[in-house]
């Protein structure tokens, strides 16, 4: 019961970040349907951008914990969130007349280009962080097995669940919101009715590449270690979790989320962690063969 | 003198250029502030320290700046042009359909003779065969994607497959390259079915992502079944293809005759290249010939259909899902020969020739080339190839200028580099004249 609380602590902490990165995928593929690539490597800058900014506040002498993480999370997003809107600036906006397959190898290209961008500038070695947030609760301590939550882990859970009231409030009460919603329902009509379609998908990147530099944020504090690599197979998962959730669905995006990431603790904890990325992709397949449109998808008619 | 020009055409061009470019510039300098201007260093025992290099923000800001004015001239010059001018690709694209066949008869020629061009060194000869391992790959998975469309992002599964299956099989039983060869086709097939069986009742982009996880999950299985794949060590001494049973060895293994003793020349280790390349010239020829002929057949014309239209095609009683899964079926047989010769070429195989990079690269050949275009292929994957084996000596900036390229060439030519789509069925020969419908006015 204890082993099985602490998989359940340790699965909704990676559920949050898969999630938090999927919302990105869902919403970009709501708008304009292409599969962002590169978002994953989004992920990975942020993850990044997070450390040197944690280096430098360290070496400008900020010694307050919460004021640094505040003050990283604000710079993260912000970097984080131009590096999201130029790539759509650059690698998607001249394509979105074109085929569907054209953005999607742009995008492929675009996430091969970053990673190398940022291995060529920040080097090919794994970053370590020494633990910043310690500390933590025992929650249970049954048969020399203990439970702990930790600061860490309670800082991702409230941060996500305040990030996630934040974004669903923006997206159903305000301006941008709504045209948000207009353009997913309709690019062409939303354009003909007043709404700016090129700001809207602009913004939408950068919302997505906002929530993805949070995730980054997270598990940089998570894991302690940061690579180059790191955006491909979170990336790779997140998407996993915004179809299983139904893509266009932002609450699905998160229960899609979380849902892998439970998977994913419980499989490394009960079965093996080598095999734990198959059984994400073998949900994956199984859930896309009985449930097509995800968990909380609509079902889409298919006109001719 | 030419911003003049421009300044005279267009009053308040230039201040709006300079505008423009500074606002790029500024975002440039946003970007490169933190990845680009503060590097993480190690600073000994572990930890990390900042090194700053403001310099080449400014260095990089000013190229963006200096870039992005020279491009808005460049687009003003092009805008003064007569708008129904065909672009220079547009019109390559248009001449390699109509002349495609001298254009194959030339291009196989050329390929045949490579190996014994005055400036063939072994390098080229390599090289040569890896642009035809990519091409082989491509004109497979353009049975999948350009004719089928279908989005294949785990590709090089069917190549792992292939490859793995050959090294298996030559570990265990002793096979040949000739004998494995079929064998590897066929269960790169089944593999096919059996993924596409479940899958291909989804809609296009979902099978992206479950052929993307397929591929992982080979790599994964790959690197952790240890005791039959040898795990992350791979599988080594795979046997080398032989001519009719004769090595190309300085010795026979078994005192039996060699290649070079038998036609009595003196042994070289090139003969082995020259083998190898011509062997996979015959491969990727016959994938090509195949593909040809195969989409005259009714199976290859209900791909076609199915590419441009579903739902009609569903309508007109064709299987949906058994014209998608031969389309799968066939793509990874190709797929399966392929990395049944990757690996007697390399004689070693391990998980990590597997990755995602490589289906990667092998859909952007197939899209780069042009959808369904036979000779885009072979274009692409001599540009893919190339551009890295060209920066070997900038080896860090290779794989940086290979995404460049590929977001470059798609925003160049969305559709391909030679995407010239004609009708593969005509009611009319090309050139007759065609007749005027019945009751028409004269």
């Amino acid at each position: 019961m204890a082993y099985f609380l602490q998989q359940l602590i340790n699965g909704l902490t990676l559920g949050s970040i898969y999630g938090l990165i999927a919302i990105g995928y869902t919403m970009v593929y709501g708008i304009i349907g292409m599969i962002n690539f590169a978002h994953g490597e989004i992920y990975m800058i942020g993850a990044f951008v997070t450390i040197i900014s944690l280096l430098v506040l360290a070496s400008a002498g900020v010694t307050s914990i919460p004021v640094a993480l505040v003050l990283t999370l604000i710079v993260t997003m912000f970097f984080t969130s131009a590096y999201g809107w130029t790539v759509e600036r650059i690698a998607y906006r001249p394509l979105r007349a074109s085929h569907k397959l054209a953005p999607l190898i742009s995008a492929i290209g675009m996430s091969i280009f970053l990673q190398n961008y940022v291995q060529l500038l920040q080097g090919a070695r794994g970053k370590p962080l020494p633990p910043i947030v310690t500390g933590g609760f025992t929650l249970m301590d049954s048969g020399g097995f203990s439970v702990h939550l930790s600061y860490l882990q309670l800082f991702i859970f409230l941060l996500t669940v305040a990030l996630m009231a934040g974004f669903s409030t923006l997206i159903a009460s305000t301006p941008l919101g709504r045209a948000q919603r207009a353009c997913e329902q309709d690019l062409g009509m939303a354009a003909l009715l007043g709404v700016d379609v090129d700001r809207t998908i602009s913004l939408t990147f950068v919302m997505g590449a906002a929530l993805a530099a949070v995730a980054g944020l997270m598990v940089t504090l998570y894991w302690g270690v940061v690579d180059f690599f790191i955006g491909f197979l979170a990336g790779v998962k997140a998407f996993t979790a915004a179809v299983l959730g139904g893509v266009g669905s932002l609450p699905g995006a998160m229960l899609g989320g979380l849902l892998i990431g439970l998977i994913e603790a419980f499989w490394s904890g009960y079965f093996s962690v080598q095999y734990k990325d198959v059984s994400v992709f073998a949900i994956l397949v199984l859930v896309l063969i009985f449930r097509p449109t995800g968990l909380l998808g609509k079902p889409e008619v298919e006109k001719v | 003198m030419a911003v003049q020009a421009i300044a005279a055409a267009r009053p308040g061009a230039v201040p709006s250029a300079l505008k423009e470019a500074g606002l790029a510039a500024l975002v440039a300098f946003v970007l490169a502030l933190p990845l680009v201007g503060l590097q993480t260093v190690d600073s000994g025992g572990g930890a990390l320290g900042i090194a700053t290099h403001f310099d080449r923000v400014a260095y990089g800001v000013a190229a963006v700046f200096l870039g992005r004015l020279a491009l808005i001239f460049w687009r003003g010059r092009r805008q003064s042009r007569p708008a129904d001018a065909p672009s220079v690709m547009a019109r390559v694209s248009e001449l390699s359909a109509r002349f495609s066949l001298p254009i194959a008869v030339v291009g196989i020629a050329l390929a045949i003779g490579l190996p014994f061009m005055p400036f063939a060194s072994r390098y080229v000869v390599d090289l040569g065969t890896t642009v035809l391992i990519y091409v082989m790959l491509g004109w497979g998975l353009n049975v999948v994607v350009g004719l089928a469309g279908l989005l294949d992002l785990g590709y090089v599964a069917f190549y792992a497959v292939g490859a793995y299956s050959f090294g298996l099989l030559a570990r265990t039983f002793g096979f040949g390259f000739w004998e494995a060869l079929p064998l590897a086709g066929a269960f790169a097939a089944s593999f096919g079915i059996i993924l596409g069986f479940p899958v291909l009742r989804l809609r296009g982009d979902y099978l992206a992502i479950v052929t993307l996880g397929f591929g992982e999950i080979i790599r994964i299985v790959l690197t952790n079944w240890s005791n039959v794949t040898g795990g992350p060590n791979g599988i080594g001494n795979i046997p080398r293809p032989t001519f009719f049973g004769l090595p190309f060895e300085r010795n026979a293994p078994h005192g039996g005759l060699t290649f070079s003793k038998f036609f009595g020349i003196d042994f070289t280790p090139d003969h082995r290249v020259w083998a190898l390349y011509f062997i996979i010239l015959m491969l990727a020829l016959l994938t090509n010939f195949f593909t040809l002929r195969i989409r005259r057949l009714p199976v290859g014309r209900a791909w076609e259909a199915l590419r441009e239209d579903e739902v009609a095609c569903r309508a007109l009683g064709i299987n949906a899902t058994n014209v998608k899964l031969s389309a799968f079926a066939i793509g990874a047989m190709f797929g399966g020969f392929a990395g049944c010769f990757f690996g007697a070429r390399q004689g070693f195989i391990s998980p990590e020739s597997f990755n995602f990079i490589q289906s990667a690269i092998i859909l952007a050949i197939v899209v780069l080339g042009g959808m369904g275009s036979q000779t885009g292929v072979v274009l692409a994957a001599l540009v893919l190839v190339c551009i890295p084996e060209l920066g070997r000596d900038l080896a860090d900036f290779r794989m940086l200028a290979f995404g460049a390229a590929m977001v470059g060439i798609m925003i160049w030519r969305p559709r391909g580099l030679l995407a010239h789509r004609a009708p593969t069925v005509r009611l009319h020969r090309r050139g007759d004249p065609v007749p005027a419908p019945a009751g028409a006015a004269p």
